[in-house]
């Protein structure tokens, strides 16, 4: 892969002015976020082992691709995320416990315990609730863009997907409809290289994701997913050319999956160790401890230390979380319509003259 | 009041709809200058202007798909798929998007969108061009299933669908868009759903129908009534919320029920009303439930009349039921 | 300007027309005339009909001759067709009868569609024509799948598939070239882009600087075609089947050209087009720029110009009579084709 020339050629001829970077503050708070994120992916990885979370889709390797897009959007913007997108809710600020209660599915979750971990989604962040098909989020964010502009307001959307998405109904029409409407999106592609075990160059003959762009008659460029700067600064320009109106922005983050798909799934059955190795050599976390060192920011105490605080925020939210009573069963039968129909409520009514949900009920 | 054909209803019920709220725009293939390829957006370009009334590209599930988003950011968006055949690419965003937003949500990200679809046979449209698939959006939970038979209920529960605030399907019966007229109030004038028309009075036996099938089954009861059969016509007008005391009154009054689709009738909503009447008025029937539907076929085109219910053989039926018990 | 726009001449000497068409290009012209008259009696006479009610349908292929023509012309009995809305000539170059299409138009009882599809939608199995539904773009996976299956099987044929300008923003659009072109499937994506979806015009489809130009997003080579000048279509047809037949893989073809007449005879395009839309298409007619060029190169006197047409009047006049004595569908095959015939697992 060859990620930093495309980088800045694609900008130059998108015509993106180039930006700058995130100050050295807000370096290291993202760093802060990168490191809370992994240490949440560690530790439900294992909890889900234990039996204590149902499933888990870990963003290993994906870190300074969600961190670096979601601290150049502002609160207004929209992200409407895939299943993977845990980093992006913490840089939105969303509090870990209640991603933790999502995860567990417990009375506390704000999407009560409906959907598999993972799909979460937080109203006041504008994060919206993913699903699990694929890339159906991506024509939403465009009418969520087609509403914005029709209210003048300077915001984006940014619809969240994979390399596989690419291939999906939604990616066509979202990106065609954004093209004929020069709709304020920004089109965010984690390109991690494997759509479960469908590697990136059967999911499609191009020789980049971003130059499917094109086909819809606006720019799309590749950065280089594991650098943080270079992303955020991406996303900067893309956000510049769609609230100044000049349409839509396809990028294409080129990372790798460290992880499994979910906890599902077993790589080993597809792809090699030496593959990973090559690309766990480019961890995005060390690489920005790297760079956080050589400037001065970060010493070896200071890096504990944020591992050490990461893991006791990670502990703290799992322990109240799991100390939260269950999702009253009667929930069932909320929010498939705005009120209770009879035919639910005569439903709920059965559900309860048979005692079930109840200790010893069927 | 104004006398209107079914498809003005609907223009006129847009009309007023966009008028009352800058918010609800409309989006679809042809519905701008050309005014929807049935008419039934005539006039509302050149009125609201190409950001209110947006002629999409050829994407049903761009249309569905950003309706979903325009809907999660503030706006109302009224989706027109060209016709009920065509509404299956968008599917995926209709079952596993639209249905489910509230719910997957835990009531967060709510989701009204209205899908206005023409459907149903009778104009020589073939397989891909006449199809009634109602019972698939019914069967999905989250979706509220409207179908009008009268101009007045056309514009009136149209409005209703506007105003509600979960995704509504609304079937509108393309066979009778022109060929039946009737008055239509002027102003909000709002249909609840849930609530079903009761066509006609009888005593004998109960028709169920809605939609396109409305005005031949009433034609089969004023032939009964030649006969001396007082059939009692019941338009549920939503199929979901479903009328279920209606339904079940009409037939602890006559003891006997014929329901009538155009659909196939495997798994067809008449399957529905059926089990409601054997779970509920079992012991007011005085005769076996029947069904005069589509034929468990594929729409065809040269013989569409005689897949298509009509008044004799709902009336054949009719006389079935009454001469059985 | 005064005056509809002249007639744009084809570009080409008789000898660049041999280069491109190679040694028999004299009798391919010639026939290609034959067809693309036909092509327009044929249309003529449906639209009267069915504006007098004898049909129930019609979508004319008025401005599309040429592509027709030309595909039907270049491919090979092996080659695979299948058909978007506007393609049934190609049928009928490939052999399928005339009388045969009509029953088919008339929807009765001979019609190998059995009258279940409305017209337009003919079912052409013996020349590898496939039959269609009036869902657009569907056809386009279904052609990726047969080519694969071409190679599969290791038979030499290649697969035409046809689809407008409209159905590029189609689900199966996109899914097909990428799954065509991630196979290397030999199959031809040709787009007839008559820049109309009904009242949806080519610029408010796309953003894209043109259709040929999605290829890339696919890894696949495009090109945009005069799809009203027969000698460009004929040789860009040839060449990607060859292509595709040797292992090369597919192409996007866009052919660009002009729809003559409505979408359909449900349609009325005065509500959308520009008032000069039907002079800039006449200037393109395809039929008219091949006889203009026949004429011009003495290919084609006014004699033989009327001895074709009415050759083609009476084939028509005879195919449509023949249809009409004939008797409708069998009201028991409403029931028949739903599932195999003996098919098991059922109780009655």
């Amino acid at each position: 892969m060859d990620a930093a020339s495309p980088d800045a050629s694609a900008s130059a001829r998108a015509g993106i002015p180039a930006g700058a970077g995130l100050g050295p503050d807000r370096i290291l708070a993202a760093y802060r976020l990168m490191v809370l994120s992994r240490t949440t992916d560690e530790r439900c990885l294992a909890l889900q082992r234990q039996g204590r979370i149902g499933f888990y889709a870990p963003l290993l390797g994906q870190e300074a691709a969600q961190v670096g897009c979601a601290l150049a959007l502002t609160a207004e913007d929209w992200v409407f995320p895939a299943y993977r997108e845990l980093a992006v809710a913490l840089a939105r600020g969303v509090p870990l416990k209640s991603i933790i209660d999502q995860l567990i599915g417990n009375s506390a979750d704000l999407t009560k315990g409906r959907q598999m971990p993972n799909h979460f989604g937080f109203r006041e962040f504008r994060f919206v609730t993913a699903s699990s098909p694929i890339g159906t989020q991506i024509t939403q964010a465009v009418g969520a863009a087609m509403a914005a502009q029709r209210r003048r307001e300077a915001v984006v959307t940014v619809p969240f997907f994979g390399d596989g998405a690419t291939s999906s109904n939604d990616f066509h029409a979202g990106l065609n409809f954004a093209g004929v409407f020069r709709t304020p999106t920004i089109f965010f592609c984690q390109n991690n290289q494997w759509a479960i075990s469908l590697p990136r160059d059967k999911q499609t003959r191009s020789k980049t994701l971003a130059e499917k762009a094109e086909a819809y008659g606006f720019p799309g460029v590749v950065v280089d997913g594991t650098d943080l700067n270079a992303v955020y600064r991406a996303v900067v320009q893309a956000r510049a050319r769609a609230v100044q109106g000049d349409g839509p922005t396809l990028i294409e983050a080129q990372v790798y999956r460290l992880g499994p798909h979910s906890t599902s799934d077993d790589p080993k059955r597809y792809r090699t160790d030496a593959e990973v190795a090559e690309w766990k050599a480019r961890d995005p976390l060390a690489r920005l401890r790297a760079d956080l060192a050589v400037a001065g920011q970060l010493d070896d105490a200071a890096d504990q230390k944020v591992w050490e605080e990461a893991r006791a925020e990670v502990a703290a939210a799992i322990e109240a979380g799991e100390r939260s009573p269950p999702m009253p069963p009667e929930s069932i039968f909320e929010d498939v319509f705005a009120t209770l129909t009879p035919r639910l409520e005569a439903e709920r009514e059965e559900f309860r003259a048979l005692g079930r949900g109840t200790e010893g009920g069927p | 009041m104004t006398e209107l054909t079914l498809v003005q209803a609907v223009n006129r019920g847009l009309a007023e709809a966009m008028r009352a709220d800058p918010n609800v725009v409309l989006l679809g293939e042809d519905i701008g200058l050309n005014g929807g390829v049935f008419r039934a957006t005539e006039g509302l370009y050149k009125e609201f202007g190409e950001q209110r009334v947006i002629d999409t590209p050829l994407s049903e599930t761009g249309i569905v798909g950003t309706a979903i988003g325009m809907a999660l950011n503030g706006l109302t968006p009224i989706a027109e798929i060209q016709f009920m055949d065509f509404i299956y690419p968008a599917f995926d965003q209709i079952v596993s998007e639209l249905a489910k937003f509230r719910y997957r949500s835990g009531g967060q990200f709510p989701c009204h969108v209205v899908i206005r679809t023409p459907y149903g046979g009778g104009i020589k449209g073939g397989l891909y061009h006449s199809q009634s698939t109602e019972a698939y959006f019914c069967h999905t939970a989250g979706l509220k299933v409207v179908v009008p038979s009268t101009p007045a209920d056309a514009k009136g529960l149209l409005l209703t669908a506007v105003h509600d605030e979960d995704p509504v399907v609304f079937l509108e019966p393309k066979r009778i868009y022109r060929a039946v007229t009737g008055e239509v109030p002027d102003g909000d004038h709002r249909v609840p759903f849930g609530k079903a028309r009761l066509v006609r009075e009888g005593t004998d036996v109960s028709l169920f129908a809605y939609g396109a099938m409305v005005p031949p089954t009433v034609e089969a009861a004023e032939a009964l009534a030649k006969d001396g059969i007082q059939a009692e016509v019941v338009d549920p007008r939503t199929l979901v919320p479903l009328d279920e005391a209606a339904i079940l009154a009409s037939v602890e009054k006559t003891g006997r029920a014929v329901v009538v689709h155009e659909a196939a009738r495997f798994c067809g909503f008449g399957a529905e009303i059926a089990a409601l009447l054997a779970e509920k008025a079992f012991y007011s029937l005085k005769s076996p439930i029947a069904r005069v539907t589509g034929y468990d076929t594929p729409f065809p085109y040269a013989l569409e009349n005689l897949y298509l219910p009509n008044a004799d053989t709902i009336a054949h039926a009719a006389r079935a039921a009454v001469q059985a018990a | 300007m005064n005056g509809a726009p002249a007639l744009v001449p084809l570009p080409y000497s008789p000898d660049q027309v041999a280069a491109r068409l190679g040694s028999d290009w004299q009798p391919t012209l010639r026939s290609a005339h034959r067809w693309m008259i036909l092509a327009r009696t044929l249309d003529a006479r449906m639209q009267a009909l069915q504006r007098q009610g004898r049909v129930g349908f019609y979508g004319a292929a008025t401005g599309q001759e040429a592509v027709n023509v030309a595909a039907g012309l270049a491919s090979r009995p092996e080659d695979w067709v299948y058909p978007g809305l506007r393609e049934q000539l190609v049928a009928l170059v490939r052999g399928h009868p005339l009388v045969t299409y009509a029953h088919h138009l008339f929807a009765d009882n001979l019609d190998p569609g059995r009258g279940r599809n409305m017209p337009c939608h003919p079912t052409a199995q013996e020349v590898r024509y496939v039959s269609m539904s009036s869902v657009i773009g569907t056809q386009i996976d279904h052609a990726v799948g047969t080519a694969f299956a071409l190679r599969h099987r290791h038979e030499p044929g290649a697969v035409l598939a046809f689809f407008g300008d409209g159905a590029t923003s189609s689900n199966d659009f996109h899914a097909a070239l990428n799954f065509g072109a991630v196979w290397g499937a030999p199959v031809v994506f040709c787009c007839t882009n008559n820049q109309w979806a009904i009242s949806v015009p080519v610029t408010h489809q796309t953003a894209a600087p043109s259709l040929a130009a999605k290829a890339a997003e696919y890894g696949l080579p495009g090109r945009q075609v005069d799809g009203t000048d027969f000698v460009a279509v004929f040789a860009e047809v040839r060449a990607a089947l060859e292509q595709a037949r040797s292992g090369g893989g597919p192409t996007l073809l866009e052919f660009v050209l002009y729809r003559m007449t409505a979408h359909s005879s449900s349609d009325d395009p005065t509500r959308y087009q520009p008032k000069d839309w039907a002079a800039r298409a006449v200037a393109h007619d395809p039929v008219a720029r091949l006889e203009e060029w026949l004429g011009r190169n003495r290919l084609l006197d006014a004699d033989q110009r009327a001895a074709v047409a009415a050759e083609c009047e009476s084939a028509v006049r005879d195919a449509v009579e023949a249809a009409e004595a004939t008797i409708p569908p069998v009201p028991a095959s409403l029931t028949e084709d739903v599932y195999a015939s003996g098919s098991t697992g059922w109780t009655d």
